[in-house]
């Protein structure tokens, strides 16, 4: 076997595996209950995926919105503004991450609330 | 040291740091953290085959380190330094190996880094969000190695300084 054959079974295998985490993740994700927010691991706040309305983030520095039991970032302080650009969320797992504030929005799913017991 | 192996070793910390800034102004065009080209991983193959892994090692750590001192802060030196020492250690590994080419090394180095990079921000964040960036990580640093590993590949056969 050539070294160039051996390469596309290692490129075969990386992309399976990534299929693989993506079917696990996606297809298992389940309808979450709600979102916790969490800056530098700890939790400042937990809010239901029913509470619809805006909220203020860290003393502002983000802002999250929940609506039709999907939650999103719509504004934040920093410049590369990825957490906006993440996107909605609402299945059990999902995150949205904004590294330059530290601060990491997850849902959590119906049956478990203690999210913090596993994190 | 030889002044051609010194020439080949500054070219190649050069090219890195060039390579670093470039994609540095590339504006992210997929809303993950993490995902990236790595064009700065083309220097360090290129090094790893044209040299050893001592001054691919060189090439690797000095760049993350004057990078993270000209454009970044404490926080983005950690990361980068995180995703670059893992993804020297499974490169260097796999080369000795001799079972691969420069194209599933710069594959498995991409990965690697990308996967580095989110565990190093995941510890500092204190949350599991790994496991959710996890399978983009894996998907984008594949196809990213496959391009940059070519790269290289290709520098590695037209540059022709002895060292």
């Amino acid at each position: 076997m050539t070294k160039f054959q051996r390469d596309i079974i290692l490129i075969c295998a990386f992309l399976l595996v990534a299929a693989a985490l993506f079917l696990i993740f996606f297809l298992g994700a389940e309808e979450g209950a709600g979102v916790v927010v969490k800056v530098n691991g700890v939790e400042i706040a937990r809010y239901s995926l029913t509470q619809e309305g805006e909220y203020e983030l860290n003393g502002g520095t983000n802002t999250l919105v929940i609506k039709d039991g999907k939650a999103w970032i719509s504004h934040a302080d920093c410049p590369d503004h990825l957490c906006v650009k993440q996107g909605k969320i609402r299945s059990n797992g999902q995150s949205i991450a904004c590294r330059p504030n530290f601060l990491t929005v997850t849902v959590y799913g119906k049956d478990d609330s203690d999210v913090d017991l596993i994190s | 040291m030889k002044a051609s192996k010194l020439t080949l070793l500054a070219l190649s910390v050069s090219l890195a740091m060039i390579l670093s800034f470039i994609e540095s102004q590339i504006p992210t065009f997929v809303p993950i953290p993490g995902v990236k080209v790595g064009l700065a991983n083309i220097a360090v193959v290129f090094a790893l085959y044209k040299m050893d892994w001592k001054n691919a090692a060189i090439v690797s750590l000095v760049r993350v380190l004057l990078i993270g001192i000209l454009f970044g802060n404490a926080v983005s030196l950690a990361y980068s330094a995180a995703g670059a020492v893992l993804s020297l250690i499974f490169m260097i590994v796999l080369k000795k190996t001799d079972l691969f080419s420069h194209i599933a090394v710069s594959v498995v180095g991409g990965v690697v880094h990308n996967l580095g990079q989110i565990g190093m921000a995941c510890i500092l964040m204190g949350t599991d969000i790994l496991r959710y960036y996890a399978p983009f990580l894996v998907l984008s640093g594949t196809i990213a190695g496959i391009v940059i590993g070519i790269i290289a590949a290709i520098l590695v056969k037209r540059i022709n300084i002895k060292a």
